[in-house]
């Protein structure tokens, strides 16, 4: 392995661990390659169709598709203003109400729970994540839909109509219930980052505050969260990532209209549910065009979003290991 | 007031606050379970009433008339799952024996960077793809267009439970393989990867789960079809989009076998999980 000597190695240059020399290693290192070559090239090639499909319409409406909120099919005009609106709505106050909870679930799992306590919450809160898109859609339309429609919307329209948030007609079907669901389908993701980042935290850290004193809720307080934002705020952009891509769920019940409102209570679109709502039915090229652009900038803010989140919590995993 | 009374006044405070603090992330956590068992709940509660034989053997029947079952939906979901992994898992095996075997290869890294990227891009972008590469050329949905599809969802998660599980194997097992002269393709497949079955099938079994749950990608590729599978090329029904339709219908008995359908894939969505869990133990925390 050495380096030094000239006679073992007698090209020094090349790195000796990953050159196959049995000609089996070689044919299986080359399999393996070409397989695994397929997702790198998959990955590239959604970019390029995507961009080909959408061609049409990045020509005819530029970036102003972005900005413009009027969407026509029948005079072919698009404008996509609308569905980002309600992508970052939904997906903010889908995280507002997240993060905290998965904080806290966090905490939970790591500092308070036994362990057995600790197994058996931790997987319901993963069972979370593998219920289907369209079964909380369905569980939404019937369960959640109506509870808001007849208790929490009058209930927050009473006593809390005064901020624009809470104004209009309760109708159930809307962003509040699209941000609660894409909430519930996002806690998961957030809860396993942020649970990895506290359990990373040394324990020499924890019996420092103990042992100055900090009651239990202080030492997590001091010794727990507060080393631990910026994997917090990763966990949080992960939640992101997985939120602005909700589908089904939302399309189920975000109600669909496309139309830009402050109200939580009335209807919206997001870039995913124009997408899901209209592809399969889009008459003109134009149109498809049109939603393949959505498409297209849904897939580059995912994937920014996405690189960005594992920038941070790669960092936090090497800074983990002092 | 003396010092040990404002101490005294202090401790009580700190005490209080503690005490709250801590009984909050446990009713937070209270919160966070809750969904699941509501969902849960109604999912099996109004499931249950539409379940017998003939949901799985026939055809939807139009509205007006009783009965009739989501047979053609199965059997589609089957289809597209059983051709999207056919596609998907032996690529995302590689993948996952790739970056576990080969970390040091200067291609290391951009696989690993594709594979996380991948598992990151909405499914429903994935659809779009599909609806490019197979729906524009061959002018027509597809069953194809569907299972290609779910076979790229399903590389991702397949190759990130094949590393994950192969990095368990302790190198002194390769060392002991590579010591007795074995070429390293024998000591990957015959030790790393058969000592491993167990745990690569169950990351493909919660990766298949996964897939037969997603309905967004399948919209606008697979369709929906109101028949039994009519072939690869031909628009085919799935359980979850069969759901989404019915979900959104305004007819009690549509309604009902969209509960039943959610059932059937809740359940096994659940017992693909359980299984790994009990499979893997506690080799993975």
């Amino acid at each position: 392995m050495s380096t030094a000597s000239p006679i073992t190695s007698p090209s020094p240059s090349r790195r000796p661990s990953t050159r196959p020399i049995n000609p089996g290693d070689r044919l299986f290192r080359r399999v393996l390659m070409g397989l695994s070559g397929v997702v790198v090239a998959v990955l590239a090639l959604i970019a390029i169709y995507l961009a080909k499909l959408s061609w049409p319409a990045i020509h005819e409406f530029g970036l102003g598709f972005f900005w413009t909120t009027d969407w026509d099919p029948v005079k072919e005009h698009f404008g996509a203003g609308a569905f980002i609106f309600g992508t970052l709505v939904s997906s903010f106050f889908a995280l507002a109400l997240a993060v905290p909870l998965s904080i806290a679930v966090g905490l939970f799992l790591t500092e308070l729970a036994p362990p057995r306590a600790a197994a058996v919450v931790g997987f319901m809160v993963e069972m979370l994540a593998a219920i289907p898109s369209v079964v909380y859609g369905l569980w939404g339309i019937f369960f959640l839909a109506p509870l808001l429609r007849l208790y929490v919307q009058p209930f927050l329209g009473r006593h809390f109509g005064w901020l624009f948030l809470f104004q209009g007609p309760p109708y159930g079907i809307g962003m509040l219930a699209a941000g609660l669901i894409l909430a519930i389908m996002v806690t998961p993701t957030i809860t396993a980052i942020c649970r990895e980042v506290f359990r990373a935290v040394p324990n020499t850290q924890r019996e420092a505050a103990l042992g100055l004193g900090a009651t239990k809720w202080e030492m997590i307080r001091l010794a727990v969260v507060k080393s631990s934002w910026s994997g917090v705020f990763g966990a949080g952009i992960l939640g992101l990532g997985r939120a602005l891509g909700e589908t089904m769920a939302v399309t189920m019940l975000i109600g669909n209209r496309n139309e830009i409102s402050t109200s939580l209570f009335s209807p919206g679109q997001t870039m995913a549910s124009v997408i899901a709502n209209e592809y399969a039915e889009a008459g003109s090229n134009i149109h498809v065009a049109a939603l393949a652009y959505v498409g297209l900038a849904l897939f580059v803010v995912s994937f920014a979003v996405n690189h960005l989140a594992r920038r941070i919590v790669k960092r936090l995993e090497m800074g983990g290991t002092r | 007031m003396t010092f040990q009374d404002v101490y005294a006044k202090l401790d009580a405070r700190r005490t209080i606050v503690n005490r709250l603090m801590l009984g909050l992330l446990g009713l937070a956590s209270l919160v966070a379970i809750l969904p699941l068992v509501f969902v849960l709940y109604y999912v099996v509660h109004r499931g249950i009433q539409g379940l017998n034989l003939s949901f799985f053997t026939q055809l939807p029947k139009p509205v007006g008339e009783t009965g009739g079952g989501l047979g053609n939906a199965v059997l589609g979901t089957l289809v597209l799952v059983g051709l999207g992994s056919a596609v998907g898992v032996p690529i995302g095996i590689a993948s996952g024996v790739f970056l576990s075997e080969f970390k040091r290869s200067r291609f290391a890294p951009w696989l690993r960077s594709a594979v996380e990227l991948l598992a990151g891009v909405p499914s429903i972008i994935l659809g779009i793809f599909a609806y490019a590469v197979l729906v524009v050329p061959l002018h027509g949905f597809s069953a194809a267009a569907g299972a290609l599809a779910l076979a790229i969802i399903l590389i991702p998660t397949v190759a990130k439970t094949t590393e994950e599980v192969l990095k368990l194997v302790p190198d002194h097992i390769r060392e002991a393989g590579l010591g007795l002269g074995l070429p390293r393709w024998k000591v990957i497949l015959r030790i790393v990867v058969y000592g491993s079955r167990s745990g690569i099938l169950t990351g493909v079994m919660l990766g298949v789960a996964r897939i037969s749950g997603e309905s967004a990608p399948l919209l606008f590729t697979a369709l929906n079809s109101q028949y039994w599978p009519r072939g690869l090329l031909a628009p085919i029904s799935s359980l979850p989009v069969q759901i989404y339709t019915y979900a959104i219908s305004p007819f009690d008995d549509w309604t009902q076998l969209a509960w039943t359908g959610s059932m059937v894939l809740v359940l096994f969505v659940l017992v693909a999980n359980l299984l790994m869990r009990a499979i893997l133990g506690g080799k993975k925390a």
